[in-house]
């Protein structure tokens, strides 16, 4: 089927709100995305008519249940191309993904004087559950440095990771400023000493085909809200030889074998990770999301975003007085422009944008490092995804206008 | 005018533009007798206030560091109104201010020397940015109770 963003928007009804007296053009697609009737029906009627808890139960609405969320999670692992659904480990989000396996790995593998390796661009999420586990097991960070154009430097990278390395851990795509990172070759580096090895790619598999096989890495971790699926769900991959050998996360139901006063032995794979009744409605909608994707193509995806991100940086470009930061290749950069207008804050061009019913986001998107690191307080930032036009893109250009012309932008004005 | 653009008006209102444009209390001063530094994990904003005291009263009032318009504004507005006053009225100023912004108190009993933070009104209707505006005056507070001190808004809500 051909990529049509026009028929595509039909399937998503938020898309039929209008803000403040306008057609909502949302463009904060890095922060969470919008879900199609897909998700949205099958969540529901799932409530309607198959809810009851999983594994436990002999009854009908039990197993049907539990089918369900054993089909999402192989429609999960075929999605990035693991070797069976066993290593397909549901969480709430990718954050609590990176805790699990900052806790359950870190605490087991990490000794003193371990170094973790992760780079100056990470989110929060895959840098604070490692400084916890630093402190814990006197284990060191070191950060592969970012360049000013927002890229990391490989030559670096080849320094920093050496014999000491335990855990190379970096985010395969940048969600501050839609960085795509040379994934093969940090996981080269990583692998030729040794080293374990975890890719955050929250912001790459929703938007570019994921096969975890190819890049033969040890984790991977995702959520679903970013790729069209419902929030509270999130997913942890692992090699299932590494996820075996972990140590539980949280205690609880489901997540035994056998318990006794005094001790227990733990379920197999995935279940081990799983304490507790899981968020069943909404890994049963994920897989919709993951159905909707497939249907149109992971290439045609990345193909669109394209299109439209090359069309957003000519607009930049032509705009003037805008500091773009990322890289300016588009090869290399996700759907996202991340920017500041003139001396303008963040938030004052969020709101500005805001009024013209486009949805951005501002400030400094959970990369305080990198922030600092780049001398800036913060960023707007439009981000892309399947349903956003070639319209959308000259609402941003609009919006860019409306913030020069409403704050009096001088014309001759520096950016900073 | 369109929805949109009313409300733009509205939070946007020329006397703030006009504040936040204006240096006269942008800087800092060294020696100072009062220092309060704060940041927002909000928009991590930073901002840093200085003053001098003459025996009870705040003499000059300096702030510092980059911000919003609204951050920006509320400070200038907030410098206005506190220079010439006692410690114990700057802290009632601090919670009237409050009452206003936060607790969305009616405007009709506000002190006169918060006349001009009217302007602020459009604020309250965008929670996110009503932080923003009381930035500043919950950084001077603590500065005042505690000679130096800092401030740190609670809860990260930006998010991704
Ligand atoms: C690169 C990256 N890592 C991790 C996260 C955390 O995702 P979540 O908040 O869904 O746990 C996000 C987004 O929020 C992200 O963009």
């Amino acid at each position: 089927m051909g990529f049509d963003p026009k028929a595509i928007r039909k399937d998503f009804p938020i898309l039929n709100r209008k803000i403040r007296g306008k057609a909502l053009v949302y463009l904060d697609n890095a922060a969470t995305s919008q879900k199609p009737s897909s998700v949205i029906d099958l969540e529901k009627s799932f409530y309607e008519t198959n809810n009851a808890n999983i594994h436990r139960g002999v009854h009908l609405l039990s197993q049907e249940s539990t089918e369900m969320m054993d089909l999402s999670r192989e429609k999960v692992a075929k999605f990035i191309g693991a070797a069976s659904a066993h290593e397909i480990v549901f969480t709430r989000n990718a954050t609590e993904a990176l805790n699990l396996v900052a806790h359950s790995w870190g605490r087991k593998f990490l000794k003193e004087g371990d170094e973790i390796v992760l780079t100056e661009m990470e989110h929060h999420s895959n840098l604070v559950p490692w400084q916890l586990a630093a402190k814990a097991k006197g284990a060191t960070l070191k950060f592969i440095p970012v360049t000013p154009e927002g890229t990391i430097e490989l030559e670096a990278a080849r320094g920093l990771i050496g014999p000491k390395t335990k855990l190379v851990a970096f985010t395969a795509m940048s969600n501050a400023l839609g960085t795509i990172n040379p994934v093969p070759e940090l996981l080269a580096m990583a692998k030729k000493h040794g080293a374990t090895t975890l890719v955050d790619a929250s912001q790459w598999t929703p938007h570019l085909k994921t096969d975890v096989a190819a890049w033969d890495c040890d984790f991977l971790v995702f959520s679903s809200h970013k790729m069209l699926g419902p929030t509270g769900i999130g997913v942890l991959w692992g090699k299932r030889k590494l996820l075996e050998s972990m140590d539980p996360f949280m205690g609880g139901g489901d997540m035994i074998q056998e318990v006794w006063l005094d001790r227990s032995t733990w379920n197999e794979v995935p279940y081990k990770f799983e304490a507790g009744t899981p968020n069943i409605a909404g890994a049963i909608a994920f897989g919709a999301a993951v159905d909707y994707l497939n249907k149109l193509g992971m290439e045609a995806v990345r193909r669109h975003e394209l299109e439209l991100t090359e069309a957003a940086l000519r607009v930049v470009e032509a705009e003037g007085q805008i500091a773009l930061y990322g890289p300016r290749d588009p090869q290399h950069r996700g759907g996202v422009i991340s920017f500041n207008v003139a001396d303008i804050h963040p938030h004052d061009v969020g709101q500005v944008f805001d009024s013209e019913g486009i949805a951005i986001r501002a400030g400094h998107h959970c990369c305080q490092p990198l922030m600092r690191k780049l001398k800036i307080g913060g960023t707007a930032r439009a981000s892309f995804y399947v349903y956003n036009t070639l319209e959308d893109v000259s609402a941003f250009g609009r919006g860019l206008r409306k913030v020069k012309d409403f704050f009096k932008v001088p014309a001759e004005a520096k950016h900073g | 005018m369109a929805e949109g653009d009313a409300e733009l008006a509205d939070l946007y209102r020329d006397v703030l533009l006009d504040y936040y444009r204006s240096r006269a209390h942008k800087g800092k001063l060294e020696p100072h007798d009062v220092r309060g530094h704060g940041v927002s994990p909000i928009c991590g904003d930073e901002i840093e206030i200085t003053a001098t005291r003459q025996g009870d009263r705040l003499d000059k009032l300096r702030f510092d560091g980059h911000g919003c318009v609204i951050s920006q504004a509320s400070s200038a507005m907030m410098a206005e109104a506190v220079e010439g006053k006692s410690v114990p009225e700057v802290l009632k100023l601090v919670e009237a201010f409050g009452d206003f912004m936060v607790r969305r108190g009616p405007m009709d009993q506000m002190p006169a020397e918060l006349e001009e933070t009217k302007a602020l009104e459009g604020v309250r209707k965008f929670p996110a940015r009503v932080k923003c505006a009381m930035l500043s005056w919950n950084v001077l507070r603590l500065g005042l109770q505690q000679g130096a001190a800092e401030y740190q808004e609670l809860g990260d809500r930006e998010g991704t």
